[in-house]
């Protein structure tokens, strides 16, 4: 187990690297917008491109790139996102608690919900409960999370007023005002995660009821009720709980357009203005952002299965041995 | 005596021919033989939904592509004037909704000006009086017509054009020409220049009525008429003619028919069926390539790689890892930056689309390969000293066919919803004068939705359904060709 975690720690770094310097390479070479201002900024800013040699060489400016980022994990300056001249890993950090907030609001949504309703559209599966869930499925699975955001924007929060329709601003998390603006952003959030988690615990559950253990439960006396929480729903979990964790890692990560409708000032909206504005140091920490959170789920999705089963052996060879 | 040396000894003369003139045949089979697809076809038939889901498909791709021909509207033809009209069925039947109308509460002053245009208030539905802001005021119910209410403008012709005119005018009797407005007469500051108020007010605009109740004129006067009225200004020393002329008519003329948007008009006065219609095309066009493209590369690569292995395949999955983990966002972004000032950025979107779309195709078909090259049959044909490409091409990938063909088709709804997804977000531009998109339009309609929910409502509803029935149609074809995942989903 140890081996193949020290292998995968060591491909996830040689990835990393290779994603790094093909986008920099690739964003460097773009006309960068910002080359100078007028007004009291001129001198400030000119200095900046120099100490970060955007007049050499695209590899003496990676060399200069990778110091900055071993040294202090320095990403570079804001120009047309944030403040100007802003250390780009200070700009980011002020914009994760927005997109952490309504991400985790929403994990707490969505997980419950989902299990409850994916087990009992496996109890129920093909009585019109199960149908029902399953249109819930197929909708949610389909159309892009922008047209029933805007539908929910349109209908819960214009026409009949329940909720604002963006984010208040500020930073004050716990207070009511807060929480009850961020209702529908993390509802349009959920929605997908809903039916995603659905799906897979309807899926898992249908074929774990089906086996031969559950009808020996059954006929040493066991209720169905029993019978299913305690021998199906745990065998089911098996293929959720890696998922489940992958998703908590992806908390971080926010929607680009759910953030974008709803005004929530998080890394997503972010990375979206920093497209538009072409400001290219953001977007290029952001970009390495999503790409570790990616990484990284994808590692632990791996890993965990082979924690809460060890009857998977990851990694193991044609014999499932280490 | 047993029975075997009774059955030893038998004589010669004993025996007899079956048949002594007759060739011996294989029976004729009395069944017809069922073959893959069209097993695969009848288990697909007996899937109701699926089937139901093919239809409206194709209903939709066949909306998508005739609509552009049938309508009577171009995809390019816009008309300011009739901006946010509302969607209309017909003008010869009034169903009393889906007619262009929107309901409305109006006050005195916005009552007389929609009163004055011919037309404009479909409907009154009640009147009352109500205390606002402590003044009691006359409040309407009222259904005004999005089309009529356009009403009058005034036009610039050059002298070619305003003889034209002219001569319509008499030969159809139907009248262009409306007299000119005394501006000198407006009161209220709101109606100078609107050629809509033709009648007297009072400075806070609310109509000064004659004993009758009848709104009062304000027309400018011109001897030389014949009723008195002046229907023209010359401009520029006669080279030029300003007219007063009612919209709906002066459209008639200019277009040959009577304005009316099944689906609404959008911002910029375009027919938003029609673009619809041709966002779809774009759309589906788009995706239908893409998937084609994808299944062939897919095809190549992920064959060489299962069937021969070794290090072509590692290094091939190396890559594929390494592509897979960068957000396809970033590269359309980067694309777009690069490629689309020189090649347009539908061609830059296209390029993305399969720059990431091989990816998954070929995996699916690097794993049926794994599956099938070590199977005896194979084996059998090989020592039978078949090629490789005989191998690869006839004996292995029809045996993976079903698998391939269901990844291919469910990618198809998966395009659809990325390019969505990137024109709506702004990073994929196809909006122009002869191209739409979806996305593009529900980001367009998005800004005016409280105000205007037609320009959302159709194309959304549209790509909804688009995409639900994409989904069941390709979970259909899933376990047409692999009935052991029947209702098992991923």
């Amino acid at each position: 187990m140890l081996k193949y975690i020290c292998k995968r720690i060591g491909l996830f770094i040689v990835s990393l690297f290779i994603i790094m310097t093909m986008l920099f390479v690739l964003i460097r070479m773009l006309p960068n917008p910002v080359v100078a201002v007028t007004g009291g900024y001129a001198k400030q800013l000119e200095d900046m491109r120099r100490a970060w040699g955007y007049y050499d060489p695209v590899i003496v400016q990676y060399g200069i790139f990778l110091k900055n980022l071993f040294t202090g994990f320095n990403w570079g300056f804001c120009t047309t996102v944030g403040t100007f001249l802003q250390p780009v890993e200070e700009y980011l950090a002020s914009k994760i608690p927005a997109t952490l907030y309504v991400n985790v609001l929403s994990l707490i949504v969505s997980v419950p919900l989902g299990v409850l309703f994916g087990v009992i559209a496996a109890v129920f599966k093909n009585k019109w409960q199960d149908q029902v869930i399953n249109v819930f499925i197929m909708i949610f699975i389909s159309i892009p999370s922008f047209v029933y955001a805007v539908l929910l924007q349109y209908v819960v929060g214009f026409q009949l007023g329940w909720c604002p329709l963006v984010m208040d601003s500020g930073t004050d998390y716990f207070s009511w005002p807060m929480l009850h603006s961020v209702i529908m952003p993390v509802l349009a959030l959920s929605f997908g995660n809903i039916a995603g988690n659905m799906r897979m615990i309807r899926a898992e559950l249908t074929e774990t009821l089906t086996a031969d253990y559950m009808l020996l439960a059954r006929t040493k006396g066991l209720t169905r009720a029993q019978a299913t929480i305690h021998h199906a729903f745990r065998n089911s979990l098996v293929p959720l709980l890696p998922s489940l964790l992958s998703q908590v890692i992806y908390v971080i990560s926010g929607s680009l357009i759910i953030e974008q409708i709803f005004a929530v000032p998080g890394i997503g909206k972010t990375y979206l203005a920093s497209i538009n504005m072409r400001d290219y140091s953001v977007f290029l920490a952001i970009s390495m952002f999503y790409v570790v959170i990616g990484l990284a789920a994808g590692i632990l999705f791996d890993l965990s299965y082979g924690l809460i089963d060890p009857r998977i052996r990851m990694g193991g060879n044609k014999t499932n041995e280490l | 005596m047993s029975y075997n040396q009774e059955q030893e000894h038998i004589a010669p003369e004993e025996f007899e021919f079956v048949q002594m003139n007759e060739q011996l045949h294989d029976k004729e089979l009395d069944t017809k033989p069922v073959g893959f697809l069209r097993d695969a076809m009848r288990r697909f038939c007996r899937n109701g939904g699926s089937v139901v889901c093919f239809f409206i498909l194709l209903c939709m791709v066949i909306f998508a592509v005739i609509t552009p021909f049938v309508s009577s509207y171009q995809v390019s033809e816009k008309d300011g004037y009739y901006a946010y009209a509302l969607p209309r069925l017909s003008t010869r039947f009034d169903l009393g909704f889906w007619n262009g109308c929107s309901q409305k509460q109006v006050n005195q002053q916005t009552y007389d000006y929609y009163s004055a245009i011919p037309g404009a208030i479909a409907k009154v539905y009640s009147t009352e009086e109500k205390n606002v802001a402590n003044r009691m005021q006359t409040v309407y119910n009222i259904s005004v017509d999005s089309y009529a209410r356009v009403g009058y403008v005034n036009v610039n012709l050059t002298e070619k054009e305003f003889q034209d005119a002219l001569t319509y005018q008499e030969e159809t009797g139907i009248q262009l020409m409306y007299p000119i407005i005394n501006e000198k007469k407006i009161k209220c500051a709101n109606y100078k220049s609107n050629p809509n108020a033709w009648f007297l007010t009072n400075a806070k605009g609310v109509a000064e009525r004659d004993k009758n109740g009848e709104l009062q004129n304000i027309y400018l006067k011109d001897d030389t008429s014949p009723d008195g009225y002046a229907y023209y200004v010359s401009k520029m020393g006669g080279s030029s003619y300003q007219i007063r002329t009612l919209y709906s008519s002066w459209y008639q003329y200019q277009n040959g028919k009577e304005a009316c948007f099944l689906f609404g008009a959008d911002e910029y006065g375009y027919d938003i069926c029609v673009r619809l219609a041709s966002g779809a095309r774009l759309s589906l066009t788009v995706s239908v390539l893409a998937a084609i493209i994808n299944l062939i590369l897919g095809i190549i690569v992920g064959a060489l790689e299962g069937y021969y292995g070794g290090a072509f395949d590692l290094v091939m999955e190396r890559i594929k890892d390494i592509l897979y983990e960068i957000p396809s966002l970033v590269f359309m972004t980067l694309f777009q930056i690069y490629f689309a000032r020189k090649m347009g950025s539908m061609f830059a979107m296209f390029f993305c689309f399969i720059f990431f779309g091989w990816i998954s195709t070929s995996s699916t078909v690097r794993a049926q390969f794994y599956r099938f090259k070590g199977q005896e049959y194979v084996m059998a044909a090989r020592t039978l000293g078949a090629r490789d490409s005989r191998l690869i091409f006839k004996h292995i990938l029809p045996n993976a066919s079903g698998f391939i063909i269901t990844a291919c088709i469910l990618s198809i709804p998966y395009t659809i919803f990325s390019e969505a997804i990137y024109s709506y977000l702004g990073i994929v531009n196809l909006n122009s004068k002869t191209v739409t998109s979806l996305g593009s339009m529900l980001q367009n309609g998005q800004q005016t939705l409280s105000t205007y929910p037609h320009c959302v409502f159709f194309p959304a509803i549209f790509l909804a359904l688009l995409l639900i029935c994409f989904n069941i149609l390709g979970n259909g074809l899933r376990d047409a060709f692999n009935p052991s995942l029947r209702g098992v989903d991923e």
